[in-house]
């Protein structure tokens, strides 16, 4: 039931983004944009500065994402879709699951861009590790979307609800993109120092466990109005 | 407790009295001389900060799953504590760092938490601010957020390496300075606890007066 309910609730989300693929071009659009403007901010007579490419990676995503986020939920809002969805009887926790899957499946496609993307435009040794880099973005990208999810769907009733939602999110999860930027720079260079980059995925995990645990938690009450 | 805050901000406010001048009386440190007398503000108000947190924390988790006016009353001022005396961590911090390290502001793991921690906070007034009806929810979950990652953010300066003297400090303080440090570390207890007396009773005096509000219009 449980389960059978997040993947409900993944497929509508699919199924209505495959009508106008919105989200996810704007998304994409968006973290490139991202990308080139940081691009210029560090790139110093034609080459872009020492381990900047891990920190405009993790920025790319952590900005993109949050527009990810908001307008997934926006959309909930049209003919209050969210109300209609918290009425239903099913596990409240489910629809969180469900969200944030939709979510996690979102920002990896733009990590499926960026990531070769800023590997070829800074000269980033990124696939030396390759498991140890996907093993990075997915504890990081669990985290960002763990929190993210969660404040997302409680601020739709939220008045102002664009502005707090970077205002609220990045404080709490800076120490998510901490450890992920921390342990991508750890892979570039001439030789990976992989002890640092296990530990700092070690830390993301325990963060992950954390933040999917609070909002499990904290969902149900936090959507009853 | 109206019965107990007279006698309580008296003694708080006798303590910071006598405060400087039992400082003044501590032994100079070793290393660093007159600036390390700021210790005696600066750890106190970091102390009276993650208390307030943990406060913070408890409470909001009280008024979210049990729907308690009360304890979201507590949360809001704990929150707003927390802002404050964080605050001022942040601003007796860089005092010393400039005549320790040279610099006003490091990007340290210690200094860099704190200051992650004061934000999350600040965020929290705001989403009391400008959310709208039923913020106190959303405050809610930024304290129990809040809350949850503190220990992570302390643990972080293990990890990293770090200028920032250890915590480990505390407890190996000689007599002399410890008991200046202690009596610091009450009174800023003391005045965190008047403080969040304070801070509730304006709460519900607010309410009090926002449900008049509301049966007069009717």
């Amino acid at each position: 039931m449980f389960f059978r309910t997040a993947w409900l609730v993944l497929k509508k989300d699919a199924a209505i983004e495959a009508k106008s693929w919105e989200v996810l071009t704007t998304t994409l659009f968006f973290a490139v944009s991202c990308v080139l403007i940081f691009a210029f901010a560090f790139v110093k007579e034609g080459r872009a500065v020492e381990d900047a490419a891990a920190g405009i990676l993790w920025i790319a995503i952590a900005f993109s994402g949050t527009l990810a986020l908001g307008r997934t939920f926006e959309r909930e809002r049209y003919s209050e879709t969210l109300r209609a969805l918290l009425l239903a009887p099913a596990p409240r926790a489910a629809l969180y699951v469900g969200k944030l899957l939709g979510m996690l499946a979102l920002l990896g496609l733009a990590e499926l861009l960026l990531v070769p993307l800023i590997a070829l435009l800074f000269q980033a040794t990124l696939f030396a590790r390759p498991l140890l880099l996907v093993a990075l973005l997915a504890g990081g990208t669990i985290g960002f979307c763990a929190v993210g999810t969660l404040f997302a769907a409680m601020l739709v009733r939220a008045r102002s609800r664009d502005v707090l939602l970077p205002i609220l999110l990045y404080p709490i999860i800076i120490p998510v993109i901490i450890a992920g930027v921390r342990g991508t720079t750890a892979l570039l260079g001439a030789t990976p120092d992989e002890p640092t980059a296990i530990m700092w995925i070690g830390v993301l995990g325990a963060f992950d466990v954390v933040f999917v645990t609070l909002s499990l938690w904290t969902f149900e009450p936090l959507m009853t109005e | 407790m109206r019965k107990v805050f007279g006698p309580l901000a008296a003694l708080t406010g006798l303590m910071f009295v006598a405060s400087p001048f039992i400082v003044a009386r501590a032994p100079f440190e070793s290393s660093m001389g007159i600036v390390s007398k700021i210790f005696y503000f600066h750890v106190p108000s970091w102390f009276a900060m993650f208390t307030a947190i943990a406060i913070c924390g408890g409470a909001s988790l009280i008024h979210l799953f049990r729907n308690n006016p009360r304890a979201d009353r507590i949360a809001e001022a704990a929150g707003e504590i927390a802002v404050v005396f964080g605050l001022m961590g942040l601003v007796t911090g860089p005092l010393w760092g400039r005549k320790a390290w040279g610099v006003w502001w490091i990007w340290d793991a210690k200094l860099t938490i704190a200051l992650l921690l004061e934000m999350t906070f600040i965020s929290g007034i705001m989403v009391r601010k400008y959310g709208g009806p039923g913020s106190d929810k959303l405050a809610a979950a930024v304290g129990i957020f809040g809350l949850a990652v503190t220990p992570f953010v302390y643990e972080a300066v293990n990890i990293w390496r770090t200028i920032h003297p250890l915590t480990s400090v505390v407890p190996t303080l000689p007599q002399r300075m410890a008991v200046p440090f202690w009596f610091c570390v009450t009174a800023y207890m003391l005045l965190l606890v008047v403080l969040l007396m304070l801070r509730v009773n304006l709460g519900k005096r607010q309410a009090a007066l926002d449900e008049l509000y509301l049966a007069y219009e009717d």
